[in-house]
């Protein structure tokens, strides 16, 4: 099969089609840092009103976890990034391998997630109402953890949605559909994991270290 | 050289030929129209959605102005009240006026501006249209089920304590934001890279560049809208407390995030209105446009200010003083830029060879909708002012005109004025123009009160008045049964024209916008072969051939 192949029949040629889709996903990842926009503003209002309350409850989280995980999604952008360069040589299969990869590491990063936020629960680290911790004394501690769980959950789906899309992606280069020339699907898909990595680094110095 | 015009006589003109194989007829059967990707057949399917929806609002504003036509209950109760006007406000911004000119015409005409087969994501446009779909769906069925009182603005604490299904309409208009977003985004994409060899930006119709701008909003501004509407639907239902005080959450934080998106979402209404402006008086004055490169930019420099002046819807909110000064001073630049649109609208005009067809007459009320509710608008961002008129009916005479009465007049110019392009067929001329002043006039009835009313101090939402303010709201409803005996005469002729009307050839206006180089209606992909783009849109200062107005002997 010819790259020409996949030219959509409104575009003059492959060139072009690839550089519609650059753009669009480029202006996809914008709204996606607009959505997070919100609640990033929300977390810096809330910071300046509670300062006392947002440092003592941020001390509450394990800052061990987050670090372990900031290293498993910084490594899993190397992954998908080595499988973007894989598939436009036409190595499908090395691809795939590396996409399955990434996908651990994801999986990895939910589960580490997961231990975080039960023990959370346990400890009564809720939002607002339902929170029943008494370790931080200054007002805010309900309102820092309304926004971490807001904040984490909201990046926890685009994980989901990710994993999902690494997943199709996964399964097409492993029955060779970009080995021939044609692998933007794979650089889009990328790219979208490289923003649900570049979300966490932001998350993780605000809600862990400072 | 062409032969003397005195010797040789006149070729007889051609019969207008209704195109035989056409968009519309292509591919038959409903599911040729669910699953199409043709860019004109999904804005045939926004024209007709948003219509309806726009008869809905309509029925909801006719409701609100009968309750109010006598000072104590008419024909409703309070609670129902606060629901009407909650749904008339969302049902009229979020499932009308947004997607209407975008969608309708944005999808229908755009491609065709810039001489491609579609947009560039034909998929992702059928997408964003059954995102628009699910999401009217759901804020219906919260209408239905219980409705919602708070207003469209959703302030909290209100919005998150109140017993009314606000949440499927949070929900509802949060999924037509996704809608928006990719409609913006496939617009952008498309300008960008599937512009014909020939059309470079300084080429590209007004339309375009107008729709551009609109689209830079709403990607930038709607996922604002988006998370936003999410924390409140999230406080609703589960208590969280990220605007309530009770909890330590700050309701002014949520004014500040909405007014983010909803007041740039005034220009993502009108900037398509404008859009639609550049065009009609083109085609309308025949005559290039004054300024071209000014109207252009202008819409890029109204979308850029527009994102910094969110603060002056909340003045009387405890804002500094300088805060406020600032927002009112940034709110005037919007006047500056919408001012070097009408002063080359209307210079447009000089010299040119005016046909008074029923777009025009609507491009006349768009010009006196514009600048008396702009004019008003300016006065709004004046803060001392601002504080005397805030929360009265003055504030929604104004958003009135300048967004209603612009969005409206704009739609049903660019109905009337490509109507003859989308079906191939011409309507009644006169009917047209006595529905346009019908509707002119009667939008004047019903809003003019309502600036007066406002002043003298009528709050707005209320649900009763003195009596004082009577005769005026009496005047205010008599002009909205104007407004829609005139929308129904439209619908009627324009349903007549559909099977019977005269059959209108590519070009029944004479006008050398792109779209009119095609066949009426337009074949499925545009245009029959590549067109050539040698000379910019609306270039009026050669006789093209074939196009020579008759010169009289």
């Amino acid at each position: 099969m010819q790259p020409e192949a996949y030219v959509a029949h409104h575009f003059p040629n492959l060139r072009q089609q690839e550089h519609a889709a650059r753009l669009g996903m480029w202006l996809f990842l914008a709204t996606e840092i607009l959505l997070f926009s919100g609640l990033f503003t929300g977390y810096s209002v809330y910071r300046f009103l509670y300062s006392e309350g947002f440092e003592q409850a941020s001390r509450l989280l394990n800052t061990t976890l987050g670090t372990v995980n900031t290293l498993v999604l910084i490594t899993s952008s190397l992954t998908v990034a080595m499988a973007h360069h894989f598939s436009h040589q036409g190595r499908g299969k090395t691809a795939a391998v590396l996409l399955f990869v990434t996908l651990l590491f994801a999986a990895a990063f939910l589960v580490i997630k997961g231990f975080e936020w039960t023990s959370d629960f346990h400890e009564g680290l809720l939002p607002g109402r339902f929170f029943t911790s008494t370790e931080v004394s200054a007002t805010g501690g309900p309102m820092f953890f309304t926004l971490y769980f807001l904040m984490t959950g909201l990046h926890g789906i685009h994980v989901i949605v990710g994993m999902v899309v690494l997943c199709v992606l996964m399964i097409q280069c492993w029955i060779g559909k970009y080995d021939h020339g044609y692998a933007t699907p794979v650089e889009l898909g990328g790219m979208y994991w490289h923003l649900v990595d570049l979300v966490w680094i932001f998350l993780y110095p605000l809600l862990y270290l400072i | 050289m062409s032969p003397s015009l005195a010797t040789t006589p006149p070729a007889p003109p051609a019969e207008p030929v209704y195109n035989p194989r056409n968009y519309l007829n292509a591919e038959a059967g409903i599911a040729s129209w669910l699953l199409t990707r043709d860019h004109k057949r999904i804005g045939i399917m926004y024209f007709v959605g948003t219509t309806m929806a726009f008869a809905l609002g309509g029925l909801f504003a006719m409701l609100i102005r009968i309750e109010l036509l006598t000072p104590g209950p008419t024909i409703m109760s309070a609670m129902s009240y606060n629901r009407m006007f909650t749904l008339h406000g969302v049902v009229m911004i979020f499932i009308f006026m947004i997607p209407a000119i975008p969608g309708i015409f944005g999808n229908f005409l755009l491609p065709i501006m810039v001489g491609a087969r579609d947009v560039a994501f034909p998929k992702l446009n059928l997408l964003s249209f059954y995102l628009w779909a699910a999401g009217a769906i759901i804020a219906l069925y919260g209408m239905i089920h219980g409705g919602a009182d708070t207003g469209w603005t959703f302030y909290t604490p209100y919005s998150t304590t109140t017993v009314t299904k606000v949440v499927p309409i949070l929900l509802g208009a949060f999924v037509i934001g996704f809608s928006s977003i990719l409609t913006g985004l496939n617009f952008i994409v498309t300008t960008h890279t599937l512009r014909a060899p020939g059309i470079s930006w300084m080429k590209m119709p007004l339309f375009v560049w107008s729709i551009y701008a609109t689209s830079v909003i709403q990607i930038l501004a709607t996922p604002v809208l988006g998370i936003t509407l999410l924390l409140v639907a999230f406080e609703h239902a589960f208590g969280w407390g990220v605007f309530d005080p009770a909890l330590g959450g700050d309701p002014i934080l949520f004014q500040h995030m909405f007014w983010f998106y909803s007041h740039p979402a005034v220009y993502i209404m009108v900037l398509p209105a404008m859009a639609v402006i550049s065009e009609v008086i083109q085609a309308a004055a025949r005559k290039n446009i004054f300024g071209y490169r000014a109207v252009a930019f202008s819409s890029l420099g109204i979308a850029f200010v527009g994102f910094f002046t969110w603060g002056h819807h909340m003045f009387t909110s405890g804002q500094s003083t300088l805060d406020a000064g600032v927002f009112g001073v940034l709110s005037m630049f919007v006047g500056i830029f919408t001012a070097i649109k009408v002063f080359n609208w209307t210079a447009t005009l000089y010299k040119g060879a005016v046909r008074f067809t029923t777009p025009f007459a609507y491009f006349l009320g768009f010009m006196f909708f514009l600048v008396f509710g702009g004019m008003t608008g300016i006065a709004l961002a004046t803060v001392s002012l601002d504080v005397h008129w805030q929360d009265t009916y003055f504030v929604v005479a104004h958003f009135h005109f300048i967004m209603v009465g612009g969005v409206i007049m704009a739609w049903l110019a660019a109905i009337h004025y490509w109507w003859p392009k989308m079906f191939g067929r011409l309507y009644s001329e006169g009917w047209g123009l006595v529905s346009a002043v019908l509707i002119i006039l009667g939008f004047n009835a019903t809003f003019i009160p309502q600036f007066l009313l406002g002043n003298s101090g009528m709050p707005r939402r209320y649900y009763s008045y003195p009596e004082r303010f009577w005769p005026l709201n009496v005047a205010s409803t008599a002009g909205a049964s104007l407004l829609a005996f005139g929308f129904a005469i439209i619908a009627i002729y324009l349903a007549i024209s559909l099977k019977w009307g005269k059959v209108a050839g590519p070009n029944p206006w004479g006008s050398r916008g792109y779209e009119w180089g095609t066949l009426s209606p337009p074949p499925p992909e545009n245009f029959l072969e590549q067109p050539v783009f040698d000379r910019p849109p609306h270039d009026y200062s050669e006789e093209l051939p074939g196009m020579e107005v008759t010169h009289a002997t």
